[in-house]
């Protein structure tokens, strides 16, 4: 575990963290980002390739060190992680229920009704190595969930899945968390497929560009001029504090021009 | 009426194939075959070591491969060179200054070529014992440690996140494969030891569903190699080392053209 990874009394969070800075060698991947992931709620992480997304989900789950910043887990806090894919070596030959009999015991755990409610029933006894993208996601979903979480770390879950079946992903990934109450993170580059379940968004550009509620992260100004202004918004519920804006560059800048921009 | 150094060369051949089984398939899910082979290679340089400080060659090759199974993970992680560059550039390099090394001992009369394809026929009971402890110790770590490590050979971060002890696991095996090298130098010699950890393990492959399934018949298949190859030499006055080897081999070949399993 990272050393950052402390735990101490905190509100009904599940995760909170504070001014993670992540750097490889010279360059800057995560700069000062604070985000909290709230039982009962799923949390969004948006933004482009080499935004920072996947660095951020491994910091906060103690997989990389970061080099500034605070993490606090709920004490015990029970983690099922999905990572972005599985390559299996085709060497290895490992049926689905024992790539899901891997991780947390399984003792007590009814893999059919586990497979059953991930929509991954047909495929528990074949080879890891030949399922497809979709049935994959939907494995590491299982997986993710046998250790009865609390919350659910999904990196990009529908990554290699079609866009038709993405929408139905999505949707299964809510009502999982309507059936059991727990708190999901939830990485990915597409906030239209996500917007209708989700209840916090945190658009990422290394910094966090923007968070709130999804419609008004929509009609953000910083989110509309890093994904484009095609997105178009359904109503903006509220509107959140802005401490600054992008150039066409790219680059932060104040919205009072009087404080210089973070340093990169 | 079995000559007392046939049985010994088949005693040691059966124990080395009932390690190399198990551990040969963890090199190839962890696509390890070049990491084994650079290890190995360095063997050379620990038996100059070990005869130039006056402990046995077994014991200056085993402390010599771990230290360098060690380096080159560390090297790896760093990513300076793509790793089967790396293991190219280490292999061979390590070979090389080991011929040098041993050239120079001008005190010690070396034969060469038993380090280099093995000397089963040589072996004496005090390397028996060396080989039935080293296997009695492998043994019950890899039956004690086998699900986690099969779980970090699956996906590191998902065992990591799921508390599995990963970076035990990872040295574990390395010091299998110093072991495996040094007791197996003896039998089929420096250059040919990774070929009794791939081709029984891949030979397996084809033909089974599960990764136990895996491991029991890459040890038959290896036992069968042992046998086959002595037989060989025996009958055929053929190096017995390389014969073992070629023995594999053919099996392997044969196991190549018979039909895929690839369901339970």
């Amino acid at each position: 575990m990272a050393s950052t990874v402390e735990t101490r009394k905190h509100g009904g969070s599940l995760i909170d963290a504070h001014g993670i800075t992540l750097r490889f060698g010279d360059r800057l991947i995560l700069d000062n980002v604070d985000i909290t992931v709230n039982r009962n709620e799923i949390t969004t992480l948006i933004g482009l390739n080499g935004s920072g997304k996947t660095s951020l989900v491994r910091v906060l789950l103690g997989l990389t060190d970061c080099q500034a910043g605070k993490i606090w887990h709920r004490p015990d806090l029970r983690i099922g992680y999905a990572p972005q894919s599985v390559a299996i070596d085709p060497t290895l030959p490992l049926t689905v229920s024992r790539f899901l009999s891997l991780g947390q015991p399984i003792s007590g755990v009814d893999l059919d009704e586990l497979l059953d409610e991930v929509g991954a029933k047909a495929v528990k006894h074949d080879q890891m190595a030949v399922l497809s993208g979709g049935e994959i996601s939907r494995v590491l979903l299982a997986r993710a969930l046998v250790g009865d979480p609390e919350l659910l770390a999904l990196d990009e879950p529908t990554s290699g899945v079609d866009v038709a079946s993405q929408a139905a992903l999505y949707d299964l990934i809510a009502r999982i968390r309507d059936r059991r109450g727990c708190g999901v993170l939830l990485v990915s580059h597409d906030l239209h497929l996500v917007m209708a379940a989700t209840q916090t968004v945190v658009c990422l550009n290394r910094h966090v560009c923007c968070t709130g509620h999804p419609e008004a992260v929509v009609n953000d100004p910083a989110f509309q001029n890093l994904f484009g202004v095609q997105i178009s918004s359904a109503i903006a519920l509220y509107r959140h504090h802005h401490d600054h804006r992008h150039d066409d560059a790219g680059r932060i800048v104040s919205l009072s021009s009087s404080t210089e921009p973070p340093a990169r | 009426m079995i000559e007392d150094f046939f049985g010994r060369a088949i005693v040691a051949g059966l124990g080395l194939a009932m390690f190399t089984g198990p551990l040969g398939c963890f090199l190839i899910w962890r696509r390890m075959a070049y990491f084994g082979a650079a290890v190995s290679h360095s063997a050379l340089l620990g038996v100059a070591l070990g005869l130039f400080i006056g402990v046995d060659p077994m014991i200056g090759a085993g402390t010599t491969c771990l230290a360098m199974a060690v380096l080159l993970a560390a090297l790896d992680r760093r990513q300076l060179l793509p790793t089967d560059t790396l293991m190219g550039v280490v292999a061979h390099a390590a070979l090389a200054i080991g011929l040098v090394v041993l050239a120079s001992l001008h005190a010690v009369r070396v034969d060469l070529m038993a380090y280099l394809f093995g000397d089963i026929l040589a072996v004496g009971a005090a390397d028996i014992a060396a080989i039935f402890v080293t296997l009695a110790v492998a043994g019950i770590y890899l039956y004690w440690g086998w699900r986690p490590l099969l779980s970090a050979t699956v996906h590191r971060d998902l065992a990591t996140v799921e508390g599995a002890p990963v970076d035990a696991s990872q040295f574990s095996l390395m010091v299998m494969v110093a072991l495996v090298v040094a007791i197996g130098m003896k039998v089929v010699g420096i250059l040919l030891i990774v070929s009794m950890l791939i081709l029984p393990a891949a030979a397996a492959r084809r033909l089974v569903s599960s990764p136990e399934q895996m491991v029991a018949l890459a040890t038959i298949i290896g036992v069968v190699s042992v046998l086959g190859g002595l037989y060989a030499s025996a009958s055929f006055d053929s190096p017995a080392g390389p014969s073992i080897v070629v023995v594999a081999a053919a099996i392997f070949a044969v196991m190549c053209i018979l039909p895929r399993r690839d369901s339970a």
